[in-house]
């Protein structure tokens, strides 16, 4: 903690002066802190605390301890929340990191048009949700859709049905967020790549090493504080996933693309069971947070 | 954090300028060529590719809704049907979804860049004892993924009588801890000693936030703006889970819905979703080195 006037706190003129600091930080503060505080702080709280309470919509709040977590490791509707989860995450993170790095190298230098491609990545992922799942729905279209004429132009006799298959709906989720997410992190990869200085490559180069080697050797250590920062929102993210889901399978078909913060939604929100919803948040945020402090330790470890 | 859009290009012009000192300069210089002409063409293939969703929207949307999905796939509609855009507005109330999302979204980032950039001044500028503690407590919540808490927020709306309101998503989305976190990360980065002059000449606190302080700080100003303008205008949960009423429907929501109801109007749909994105279009190109820069600050830091 930072004290206001060190040395001199106790005269009375340092006072003075410090509560006059006080109320100063605290009136610039205020007006964003009320509405924080009623409307993220506290509902982060009481999240917590729900988890331990029965309490429907119609109903006072008790305390049940550990009973919505019991009840929640057997309910298969959890399970199979949890395994889509993952299985998006799985798919998600890998191949968007891939992508925006391998799209970051190539566009990392003059070229006519570079500019052009540069925003051309970045606009999917400002470009509204809806729009995306709506437009990659039809794309995936499974008889007359671009996607499946083109496989089968290419001598894919039976092209899988995506989004109207329990097995391909999740593949093509994955496919449709990768596209949307890469120029997002290809941002933060050219930016990383700016930090690189030119010197190492010009060296490596008159040592005759080959543009491969020179990745390998150099770009890729080099960029290992800006991938250890995409790997870990890429991470969050990617467990977070609600909107795009929603929008382009609502779950289904089936349960096949069932997401947590879907099921939280369905179940807090659309059935009223505020105890039992916050209980599978919970697992959500723990999930989260224990993915952070992994890929933390981890990158402590390698810089040492 | 520098504007990665603009500046990246010399290391490489620089050692193809250095090639021909070196002794094998010319078959490298040979090679440099092919290799050129070779990411180009590698280029242009994968930019292309990332373009067709936009370009099969654009071109399904002066479709006839059966021309959409033909085998082979046309890209080019045999004849433009450009009355599709002018159908759509008697067909949805598209003109109240626009009017809503302008209006949440101009609301709410006029309140976030406000409530955020005074508070990042506290949080930045002014000593006083415990500010670090509940600066920690802003950014633990930013980690806290949002759909970890949206069922107690709801529940407080629902008390408060404020589900179905336009009022709920602006309370909700105004006050975010993102925006302080940005402009507290950009006002760190003036120097402290401007804001003490300004003290010793007499300014008040408030003086040196308007007067020095907020003048200097308009590209991360612009940054927050921007990003708290498309993120408020693409969001989809917020009016999905608080706005049941058409009238008070967003362009997103109400697309969606669209879609829901009419899912064979291939392409009436499609003239939706170009309509509901020419607006991110061009607020993105008007302010593209922003959005860059604000990535950039928020989150290499």
């Amino acid at each position: 903690m930072v004290s206001t006037t060190a040395p001199a706190a106790s005269t009375p003129r340092a006072r003075r002066l410090s509560r006059r600091n006080t109320l100063a930080g605290w009136s610039f503060i205020l007006p964003n802190f009320i509405g924080f505080a009623a409307l993220t702080l506290v509902p982060v709280v009481a999240s917590l605390a729900l988890a331990f309470m029965k309490w429907n919509s119609y109903s006072t709040p008790e305390w049940v301890g550990l009973d919505n977590f019991r009840r929640m490791v057997d309910n298969a509707n959890f399970w199979t929340a949890l395994y889509n989860t993952t299985y998006y995450a799985v798919g998600h993170v890998p191949l968007t990191l891939v992508a925006a790095l391998g799209f970051a190298v190539l566009l990392n230098r003059k070229l006519r048009g570079v500019r052009f491609f540069r925003t051309a990545l970045f606009f999917p992922y400002i470009t509204s949700l809806v729009a995306v799942a709506v437009v990659w729905n039809m794309l995936f279209s499974p008889d007359a859709g671009p996607v499946n004429q083109f496989l089968r132009a290419v001598g894919v006799d039976s092209p899988p049905g995506w989004t109207t298959s329990t097995t391909w709906a999740m593949p093509a989720l994955i496919i449709t967020s990768v596209w949307r997410d890469m120029g997002y992190y290809m941002v933060l990869y050219l930016a990383g790549l700016q930090t690189i200085p030119g010197e190492l490559y010009e060296a490596a180069e008159m040592d005759g090493a080959s543009a491969w080697e020179r990745f390998w050797h150099i770009t890729l250590p080099s960029l290992r504080p800006t991938t250890f920062f995409v790997l870990i929102m890429l991470t969050i993210s990617s467990f977070k996933v609600f909107d795009l889901v929603q929008v382009m399978t609502e779950g289904g078909p089936g349960r096949s693309t069932l997401v947590l913060s879907q099921l939280i939604f369905r179940e807090g929100i659309e059935q009223g069971r505020f105890g039992y919803s916050s209980a599978i948040a919970m697992v959500l945020f723990v999930v989260v947070l224990l993915i952070t402090v992994v890929q933390f330790r981890l990158q402590q470890r390698k810089e040492r | 954090m520098t504007a990665t859009a603009t500046t990246p290009e010399r290391r490489d012009g620089s050692y193809t300028g250095a090639a021909p000192v070196r002794p094998r300069a010319p078959r490298r210089r040979g090679t440099a060529v092919a290799g050129r002409i070779a990411l180009h063409v590698l280029l242009t293939i994968l930019g292309l590719a990332v373009m067709v969703p936009f370009l099969w929207m654009v071109m399904s949307s002066l479709k006839l809704d059966s021309q959409v999905f033909t085998v082979p796939i046309r890209w080019i509609p045999e004849e433009f049907h450009w009355d599709n855009y002018t159908r759509i507005w008697v067909r949805i109330p598209l003109a109240t979804y626009l009017k809503n999302s302008l209006f949440l979204s101009v609301v709410i980032t006029a309140l976030q860049v406000l409530t955020g950039s005074f508070a990042a001044y506290g949080f930045a500028k002014v000593r006083f004892p415990g500010r670090d503690t509940l600066f920690i407590a802003y950014v633990a919540t930013i980690a806290v993924p949002w759909q970890a808490y949206m069922v107690p927020q709801y529940i407080i709306m629902e008390k408060a009588g404020l589900v179905n309101t336009h009022l709920s998503l602006i309370l909700l989305q105004a006050f975010g801890a993102f925006g302080v976190f940005l402009m507290r990360q950009y006002y760190l980065t003036i120097p402290d000693e401007l804001c003490e002059a300004a003290r010793v000449d007499g300014l008040s606190e408030y003086g040196i936030w308007a007067r020095i302080v907020l003048p200097l700080s308009k590209p991360a100003l612009a940054s927050l703006a921007l990003l708290t303008f498309v993120n408020t205008w693409n969001d989809y949960m917020g009016p999905f889970i608080y706005l049941t009423s058409n009238d008070l429907w967003t362009v997103q929501i109400g697309l969606r819905s669209f879609v829901g109801v009419y899912d064979s109007e291939y392409a009436m749909i499609m003239t939706g979703s170009v309509l509901s994105v020419l607006p991110i279009l061009t607020v993105f190109l008007i302010g593209q080195r922003y959005f860059v820069q604000g990535i950039a600050t928020s989150g290499l830091k």
